[in-house]
């Protein structure tokens, strides 16, 4: 439940890995507004739609701005704000289903631009909000309300992908940190680019993944995610795909590049664009007698 | 015999220069002093395939593409087949010598147009001996022609000289065969030229600059036919401080990112035509939903599916005004000519401000492509309307309720105070979703209320007292002046309406539909989707269709009239 809104009538289910995806966001806002001096109206938090979602409504404190638009056109709408305006600090939030199957157009495109938004992706592996349907990193084989025989379809490895269409800022981790979780958006969003962050995000009520992920320490189980060993040298293309072809899920930055944005190539062409007035304009279709 | 109008028609293959072909024609005469209109027909393929381009000169302002062809300028055999039937009494063809020939006899020529252009040392030259051949058929001042091709040809280069004259000698040449022809269509009569500054311009291209007059600064779009040369232009002119335009990759992306663009305070635009308006259905609901400003332009094509790309159809119009699931009534603007594609284009932006929400600028390609010599506009008489947006310290929420009594309240803008969320789920004042009924029905309320602050499109009633009235729409309007106008003369009491403003309509226009008279719709659809709207508010309305791919002729309309009028209330 909102606390600026108690009217507000979405909730997570208990234990949702999306409450700890909220709370680093926050503490990621904030800490860029204040890291830049910039008011939190200087951001504009742009969903999806899904129970990540709903992440837009739920930000307490000093409200950003918010736009919580249609199912998979998180990136194309980001675009717009940016471009629109580009001194604002533009963030995607979205599930996996919004973000890689509905909206899985738009990522290349977005990597081609360079555009200099930061998309926070929460990965839980399932349709959550319309109750348990398989998602885009469903596994192979895996038993859903819409797979009953099993999943058909191969899983996406979603790092894989960015890093084949070219994303400038990769990291991925989880949900149970927040604070680690909030500085890695943080730097996502100081990166000048495209950059994303990929959540694992566990759907306690449809796919309930903490244990596989992090493992039963006590009992000796370990867990798919580990942390990034400390000599990865994230600007290395080679590194990164050498990290991504280990089994597990990596914790932390994996790859980040520098190059220009689209609006820095954009202020190139205006330097060279032609300027002309409405009048000017107008008048190159005068009719000469 | 005296003519003040004349048709000429260039026919063969697409990339033989029909096109170029009337569109210097139509610049001669027009430089001449003659208002002119071009009308092209084309397959959707990048060469070949059956094509014509055409161009009416007249000594008054032209209203439609005419009823026939008075020259026929036949390319190929096929040419002369699919078109002389069109050639009015009295007219003429001229054909490609050098590609067919004809049995002896007939009202026809032939010219060897490209070794005569060769004989002039400039190859190139092959449609100016065509225009001279056309000239001398209609008796055009060759010094005119001599004028427009040197004002054409002076480009400050070495050779501009030589080209002008080998032209020059060209136009000569075709005067020459055409003479031996003995032929003749009549005599234009001399130019009536308008006391004010004029533009000649495509309706594509006055609708970006309508739009850029307005203060129009953000602009997607992805390539469509009709609509392409929209992006095109955008892409050479809209630059500058703050503004912004890009390609993007499909449709889809083209409507949110306008979204996006409109959210943060810019006033958006995209242009498309049919399949890309139908991608457009979910962002513009959300336009709609979370009420953010921004301009689609649909320039209609045939459809259904890829439907005809190059053809003109008015048979979008059910998708315009309702493009997306829910109750929803977007805003509509129809400009019928290019003079009003300029000024709609404005009014959209102004009115996507005003009522802060999406707008709908419906077009055609019979309006998209074709050129014509308008009055310059007047860009004094085009207001920049800005949406009102809030002040640190306003108590007032994005989504206030509104009854329309006191002036819609402001629209929060990024990095500025009120922070909201737009909301596509229902919701409440600060757009949090919310399903509570009370919210539903008091948004629903606002967003329809608020197409009561759009007025101020141009709308036309004369004789609205007889019992039956024209009523077109969009690009109809020209045709169905044509016919109205002999109607009248030929002494039939028919009464005309006329609206750009197809949703809301204007009091003004309402009022003569409420009077309860017939209404006769021409429209170039299958349905007759206007007179089915006017018909659902309880008016007495019914259309003459043509579903043809091609603009209507004014002498089709006057029989059609003339029949509904003796089945009908006038009999």
């Amino acid at each position: 439940m909102s606390k600026r809104n108690p009217e507000y009538d979405f909730a997570w289910c208990p234990g949702c890995g999306d409450f700890g995806v909220r709370r680093a966001l926050q503490v990621a806002l904030e800490g860029y507004s204040t890291e830049h001096e910039e008011p939190q109206a200087n951001n504009v938090v742009v969903a999806g739609i899904g129970c990540s979602g709903n992440m837009v409504h739920l930000v307490e404190g000093e409200q950003p701005f918010g736009i919580h638009g249609i199912h998979g056109r998180t990136l194309p709408i980001s675009f717009g704000v940016k471009q629109g305006n580009p001194e604002l600090n533009t963030v995607v939030v979205a599930g996996d289903g919004d973000f890689l199957s509905i909206g899985g157009e738009h990522l290349g495109p977005a990597a081609n631009r360079n555009i200099d938004i930061t998309a926070v992706v929460m990965d839980n592996g399932v349709y959550g909000l319309t109750k348990g349907q398989s998602s885009p990193t469903t596994e192979y084989g895996k038993v859903t309300v819409s797979t009953p025989l099993g999943k058909i379809e191969n899983p996406v490895s979603p790092l894989k992908y960015y890093m084949a269409i070219g994303v400038t800022f990769i990291a991925s981790y989880y949900s149970s940190k927040p604070r680690v979780l909030a500085k890695l958006i943080q730097e996502a969003m100081n990166h000048r680019g495209f950059s994303i962050v990929h959540v694992q995000s566990p759907c306690t009520t449809y796919n309930d993944t903490y244990d596989i992920l992090k493992g039963k320490p006590k009992e000796g189980i370990k867990g798919l995610a580990y942390d990034i060993p400390e000599d990865h040298d994230p600007t290395s293309e080679q590194s990164a795909n050498d990290l991504l072809s280990r089994p597990g899920i990596p914790l932390g930055v994996i790859f980040k590049k520098e190059g220009k944005t689209l609006q820095d190539r954009y202020e190139e062409l205006q330097a060279r664009a032609p300027r002309r007035t409405n009048d000017e304009l107008l008048d190159s279709y005068l009719l000469q007698r | 015999m005296d003519k003040h109008d004349f048709v000429i028609r260039f026919a063969g293959e697409g990339g033989q220069g029909l096109v170029t072909s009337a569109d210097a024609l139509a610049r001669a005469a027009a430089h001449a002093g003659y208002f002119v209109q071009t009308h092209s027909t084309f397959p959707s393929q990048i060469m070949g395939g059956p094509a014509s381009s055409q161009v009416r000169i007249s000594t008054t302002p032209v209203l439609s593409a005419g009823d026939g062809v008075d020259v026929l300028v036949a390319l190929n055999q096929y040419a002369y087949d699919h078109h002389h039937d069109d050639l009015n009494p009295g007219g003429v063809t001229v054909y490609n010598a050098e590609e067919f020939d004809l049995p002896e006899g007939g009202n026809y020529f032939g010219v060897a147009a490209d070794e005569l252009a060769k004989s002039t040392g400039n190859a190139r030259a092959a449609n100016m001996v065509t225009i001279g051949a056309v000239a001398h058929l209609i008796k055009f001042k060759l010094e005119e022609i001599d004028g427009f091709i040197t004002q054409r040809f002076t480009r400050g280069r070495a050779g501009d000289d030589e080209i002008i004259e080998a032209n020059i000698k060209a136009v000569r040449l075709g005067v020459d065969v055409a003479t031996t022809s003995g032929f003749s269509v009549g005599q234009l009569q001399p130019p009536n030229p308008p006391d004010y500054k004029q533009i000649v311009i495509t309706g594509n291209a006055a609708l970006a600059m309508g739009a850029t007059a307005a203060g129009l600064d953000f602009y997607a779009g992805y390539p469509i036919s009709p609509a392409t040369t929209v992006l095109i232009w955008m892409e050479n002119n809209l630059w500058g401080e703050k503004r912004f335009v890009h390609q993007v990759a499909s449709e889809i992306e083209a409507i949110n990112a306008i979204l996006g663009a409109g959210f943060a305070g810019k006033k958006a635009m995209t242009a498309t035509a049919g399949p890309g308006f139908s991608l457009m259905s979910e962002g513009l609901g959300l336009a709609w939903m979370a009420e953010i400003p921004l301009v689609v332009a649909n320039v209609q094509r045939g459809g259904p599916a890829t439907g005809l790309p190059t053809k003109s159809e008015q048979s979008d119009l059910y998708t315009c005004l309702h493009p997306a699931h829910g109750d929803i009534k977007m805003p509509v603007l129809a400009p019928g000519t290019i003079e009003e594609c300029f000024y709609a284009a404005a009014l959209a932006q102004n009115w996507a401000e005003r009522y802060q929400g999406p707008v709908i600028l419906v077009t055609e390609f019979g309006l998209a492509e074709r050129g014509e010599n308008i009055r310059r506009p007047d860009l004094s008489k085009v207001s920049q309307e800005s949406r009102a947006t809030v002040s640190e310290g306003d108590t007032g929420k994005r989504y206030d309720s509104w009854d329309g009594s006191t002036p819609l309240p402001g629209m929060p803008i990024p990095g500025g105070p009120g922070a909201y969320v737009a909301n596509g789920s229902e919701h409440d004042e600060i757009g949090d979703t919310t399903h509570l009924p009370h919210h539903h029905v008091r948004l629903m309320e606002r967003r329809f209320k608020k197409l009561d602050l759009l007025g101020g499109a141009h709308y036309e009633i004369e004789n609205a007292d007889a019992d039956v009235i024209i009523m077109p729409w969009g690009s109809s309007k020209g045709p169905a002046r044509e016919a109205y106008n002999r109607l009248r003369e030929q002494g039939e009491a028919i009464g005309w309406l006329y609206s750009v403003a197809l949703h809301p309509l204007p009091e003004e226009v309402l009022s003569v539909l409420k009077s309860g008279k017939k209404i006769i719709v021409p429209e170039l659809n299958y349905l007759g989707q206007w007179s089915a709207l006017l018909r659902m508010e309880g008016f007495d309305a019914e259309s003459i269709t043509q579903y043809t791919g091609l603009p209507f002729r004014p002498v089709d309309l006057v029989v059609s009239i003339r029949d509904r009028i003796g089945a009908g209330v006038t009999a």
